[in-house]
Formats: C-alpha cells, sequence, structure tokens
C-alpha cells in the first residue's frame, strides 16, 4: 500500500471486525458543524447500539473553559463515503451532563412536536432544496468568477453546461452519489440562476428525519468541497446587486393534503403561516433580508402572500397540486442558512397545533 | 509490473515464504525514530522467534565512532501497513554488546516497574491522546497557513471541516486505517484547535503495550506525512502567541479506580502526584514550559491543580467518573514529545509504588 490513496481507501473489513464511527454535530454558531471519530469494535445497525459521546464545548462556543464537556446523543446512522466498508457517520444532538438540551441544540424541540400525536397521525412530508454557492479558497470569490470582476449578468446558467456556464459541477455530482450511498434521500440536483451556485433536494422525508438527512447532506458537502479546495457557502445574499440569493425552499404536506379534498386544507395551512409570518421569518435564517427583497424571485420579507406556480411569493401552489385538488405546497422564505430542525418543526407546528387567540 | 507503484504493492506472498522486518527503535534525541529493515526466513507470529539485530550507534549519537554497535532487542510486532502480506514493523529497544540498556533506553526501566507485582496486579491502563501539527516542507510553516502571514483567530477549526478549516485530513484518515491494520488500538481522532494541529488516541492499553503502541503509530505518522510531502512536528508550543499548544495527555487508571469505590483511590493517587509534581514536569517533555503558561487549556507549569471537567486543570476528572464514583482521571501535562515509556511507568510508580 505504497501510495496515500491506497492507505485512505483500505478496506478495512478484510482486517479487523473494529469500525470507524464518525460522530457529527452542530456548533455554536449554529450552522457550523463538527465532527470527530472512534473505533466501535464491531458493525452496527442502529444508533441505540452506538455509545454517547462528549467534545470539548468550550472550544466551540458552547460552554465555559471550567465545565466544558457537551454530551453527544447519537440520533442517526449513514454509511461513510468517504471511509467506506462498514464505517459509518452519525447524526448527534447536543446536551449538557445533566441531559438539558444546550441552547443551539434544536433537534430536540423538533422531535417532541414531531412525536406529539396529532402530528403522527398527519404523517408530515419534507421536501428541502438546499442551495448554496462554491467560492474559490483563499479570495472568497465565486468559482467560475474572475477575481476581481465579474461574469457576464445572469441568463445562461442556470441549469446549463458548458465551461463558461458551469462551475464545480464535479463536487455536485461526487456529493450526489456520496450520498445516496450514504443513505441520505437525495432527490435531485440542478446548477441555479447565479453562476457558482448549485442546489440539491432531499426528500420526502417524514418528520424529524428531514432535518437529520439535510445536516448529513450539508455535511457530506462541506467534506467533498474540503477535498475539492473550494470553500462551501450558505450565506443567502453571498453577491450584493443583480445576482439571485441562495434559499432553502421547503416543501410540505401532510395525509389530509394528499388525500381527496387536500386543497382546502392546504389553504387553511397557508392562512395560518400567513397569521405568523413575523415569528416564521424571525426564525428562518440570519440576513434573510439581504435575500427577501421583492426581486429575483422572492417576496418582500415583510410581505406574505401565496399563489399558483407563482415564484415571486412567499408560498408557491404548483399547478398540479391546483389542477388534482390534493398534494403540497412550497413555503419559498427559508433562507439557505437555515436549520431544517427549526424550519420543519415550525411548519409542523403552525399548521397542525397552533390555534388562533 | 511497469510502474514503481506495482512493484511497491507487489504480494510477495505469492511469490516466497520470506518476509520483510522493518526494525524500528528511538534515537540519540530521545524522539528522533529510526528504522531499518531486514529479510526473515518465513512469517513469525510473536517477537522471540526473531533474531537481536545491531545497528551503527555513532551516526544516532548513542555510541562512540570505535566501538559503535548497538543492539537492539526486538520487543512487539505490528502488521506493516506499507509493504503489506506477512511482513511486519518490530519496536525494539537498545542495549549496548555487553546487555546493558543504554542511557537513552527508556523501555528498559518502564518494563521493570510494570512487572512488579504489585503493579501487575493493578492493571494499569492507558489512553494517550497525541496531539501534533503539520508543517509545510522547506519553510516548516504550519499547513494551511498563508506563508509570512497567519489564519484567522482560533475558533472555526477544532472538529471542522471545509477547505478553509482542515488542513491534512488525508494524513489523519491514512494513519487511522493504517494503524487498525498494523493491530494499534487506536481509538479515535480529532481535528485539534489550532489550524494545521490534529489529534489520535492510543487505548486503552495495559502496562507497557501503551507506549510500545505509541511509538509505532508515531513512526506509522512520520512514514505518511513523508509520503504526503510535509513535515511532522510534536515540538510543545509550534508558534508562539494566540494559538493552542501539542500535549499528550494521558489518561490513567487501575483495577482499584475501575471499581465501586474507585473514586477514593483517584482521588488519593491525585494526592501522590501532586507532592511529586516537580519530578513529573522534569520528565513529561522538553520546552513544555512554552506551552503550559495556563491559558490555552493548561494549567500554569509550576501550579498543580486538578477538577472535574476543567481543562484549566492539571489533571481533569470526567464527570461520568465523579458520578459514577469509579473510573479513571486525566494527566493533561505531558507534552507532545514526551516519551510515553517515562510517562506511563512514572505514573505508575507514583501511584502504586
Amino acid at each position: 500500500m505504497a501510495l496515500l490513496n491506497d492507505l485512505i481507501n483500505m478496506n478495512l473489513s478484510d482486517h479487523t471486525e473494529k469500525i470507524i464511527a464518525e460522530y457529527v454535530w452542530v456548533g455554536g454558531s449554529g450552522m457550523d458543524m463538527r465532527s470527530k471519530a472512534r473505533t466501535i469494535s464491531k458493525p452496527v445497525s442502529s444508533p441505540s447500539e452506538l455509545p454517547k459521546w462528549n467534545y470539548d464545548g468550550s472550544s466551540t462556543g458552547q460552554a465555559p473553559g471550567e465545565d466544558s464537556e457537551v454530551i453527544l446523543y447519537p440520533q442517526a446512522i449513514f454509511k461513510d463515503p468517504f471511509r467506506g466498508g462498514n464505517n459509518i457517520l452519525v447524526m448527534c444532538d447536543c446536551y449538557t451532563p445533566q441531559g438539558e438540551p444546550i441552547p443551539t441544540n434544536k433537534r430536540n424541540n423538533a422531535a417532541k412536536i414531531f412525536s406529539h400525536p396529532d402530528v403522527v397521525a398527519e404523517v408530515p412530508w419534507f421536501g428541502i432544496e438546499q442551495e448554496y454557492t462554491l467560492l474559490q479558497k483563499d479570495v472568497n470569490w465565486p468559482l467560475g468568477w474572475p477575481v476581481g470582476g465579474y461574469p457576464g449578468p445572469q441568463g445562461p446558467y442556470y441549469c446549463a453546461v458548458g465551461a463558461d456556464k458551469a462551475f464545480g459541477r464535479d463536487i455536485v455530482d461526487a456529493h450526489y452519489k456520496a450520498c445516496l450511498y450514504a443513505g441520505v434521500n437525495i432527490s435531485g440536483i440542478n446548477g441555479e440562476v447565479m453562476p457558482g451556485q448549485w442546489e440539491f433536494q432531499v426528500g420526502p422525508s417524514v418528520g424529524i428525519e428531514a432535518g437529520d438527512q439535510m445536516w448529513i447532506a450539508r455535511y457530506i458537502l462541506e467534506r467533498i468541497t474540503e477535498i475539492a479546495g473550494v470553500v462551501l457557502s450558505f450565506d443567502p445574499k453571498p453577491i450584493p446587486g443583480d445576482w439571485n440569493g441562495a434559499g432553502a425552499h421547503t416543501n410540505y404536506s401532510t395525509k389530509s393534503m394528499r388525500e381527496e379534498g387536500g386543497y382546502e386544507v392546504i389553504k387553511k395551512a397557508i392562512e395560518k403561516l400567513g397569521l405568523r409570518h413575523k415569528e416564521h421569518i424571525a426564525a428562518y435564517g440570519e440576513g434573510n433580508e439581504r435575500r427577501l427583497t421583492g426581486r429575483h424571485e422572492t417576496a418582500d420579507i415583510n410581505t406574505f402572500k401565496w399563489g399558483v406556480a407563482n415564484r415571486g411569493a412567499s408560498i408557491r401552489v404548483g399547478r398540479d397540486t391546483e389542477k388534482e385538488g390534493k398534494g403540497y405546497f412550497e413555503d419559498r422564505r427559508p433562507a439557505s442558512n437555515m436549520d431544517p430542525y427549526v424550519v420543519t418543526s415550525m411548519i409542523t407546528e403552525t399548521t397542525l397545533l397552533w390555534k388562533q387567540n
């Protein structure tokens, strides 16, 4: 095994029963992902077989130095596309040693909402469209853009091919296969309107899985950009001016919406979302006001409006759904840097549990 | 087999019973690792089947030129991750032709301590967290740092991913699998607080095995950085200023500590360590005074203090251990360039003998 790559790609299962588990968690900013690995004595099939672990919270802004242990609880397992074999990625959430979720742990509350009987009965489905921008290392300018200048205006880039129109496809395609290998329910990819910007979709996933899968998909993407020597950005408006922002449109449906008469249920749900517009916007991602301007296929941040096939609306209902009288709708307000645990559980809470006073 | 790599990756076992044994030892500085290989007629399963060997001690600062033979005794065998097949790495220690351990041989004394009946009965376990820094070749500036400048301050790098936050993961991941292949009890890895700095952990291992495994793990790491064209540093404070140092925190427990009432045993052991603080510090690695400042998650070198979950202490006890009344504790004082034979045996000696 002469090359570095021979060692990295070694199939451990030929030599030992031991596996490597990479524990992944969300750090102190609410968007930074952190991970570290440990050896497990033999393959596992569910998170409950894995030990809780801990990390130095004082190094991630999540605990003070004199009481720094933050405990990691394994919540979801995926196959590790980087180490192969029986090695795994483990999505975790964070607790104090006393068992309380730390303030940046948004999964705990989401899990409570998703296990409420009224919610469970409605089997909420989510499809999240994650947009992101690739930046050149060191200069932090979008990939493919001339340093010190700009490419030609938007128009030719959406879903395009060609060395002058699509920048970074290697990363996008590697990510697509890696996610499928890992067991993430990735449903598609496309090049976006702004050059250097891409999108992938995860779903349909039920309840809390949507958040788990989206976070792992983001982690896998950051590991791949690391390999490619490119910087990943989830900023909702990476370049000011006549350039699209990046969002995380969240598609949603419940059992009732998917059945006969569902369209009426959808309209009622949208009404409730309209009544809590400010609360949702506050939780839909930092810096979203730079993106939701009313231009570039967004609705103004202070306005709530919905429409069929309307990409300038806060909420868009597809023509199919209108025609068949049932289906799903798309909340276009979340920014690319939203927390999927927060957004999915909040949409669920507002439409299924919240009662207007 | 046209390419160099085809030859390097040739599976010898298809063609001959002979194996290659790479004998490894520690050189004159106490930190430099040396090795050379020899052909053995057929596969072996334990060190006693291997012949003693010798090397030119005058070339490593370990013997005078006119009487330069230093004898190496095989002590532990591991599978060779670079040559594959039945080939092996052999951890050795060094003796004069008369059979005396040479001054830099720290294993010999450690083995005596670990075979003392009182120590053996207590089954001392060690988990060592080895931190290290990767440097760009030729300029010796940390990997990923702009030459002539500095990266953004610490914060984003600990356990992070991304081309702007994690530098050298290939080396770390190759090392993890290579060690598992070799039979080293590597228990985990993580990216450290300073960019370009990483950590791996070996253990829990019993007695002398802990240090044998750590030395071979260090050797494997240096062979891998050699392949990657990157320089490996075990300096305890590679960059002055607001940048973390590199340590080798040593986790320790004995049978009594792991059983009911263990927490009291732990507290007594920590007390004894406190009384010999100066002696331990003197043996915990050169240059440690640049690292143990009381800042950057260390306790000041002249202070001995311990605490639960306190990363600013000399000795840290985990919350689990406090809660369950038994477990282990972490000596955070050793520097990354410590000798594990010295540190593990000294902790055992102070707490048990």
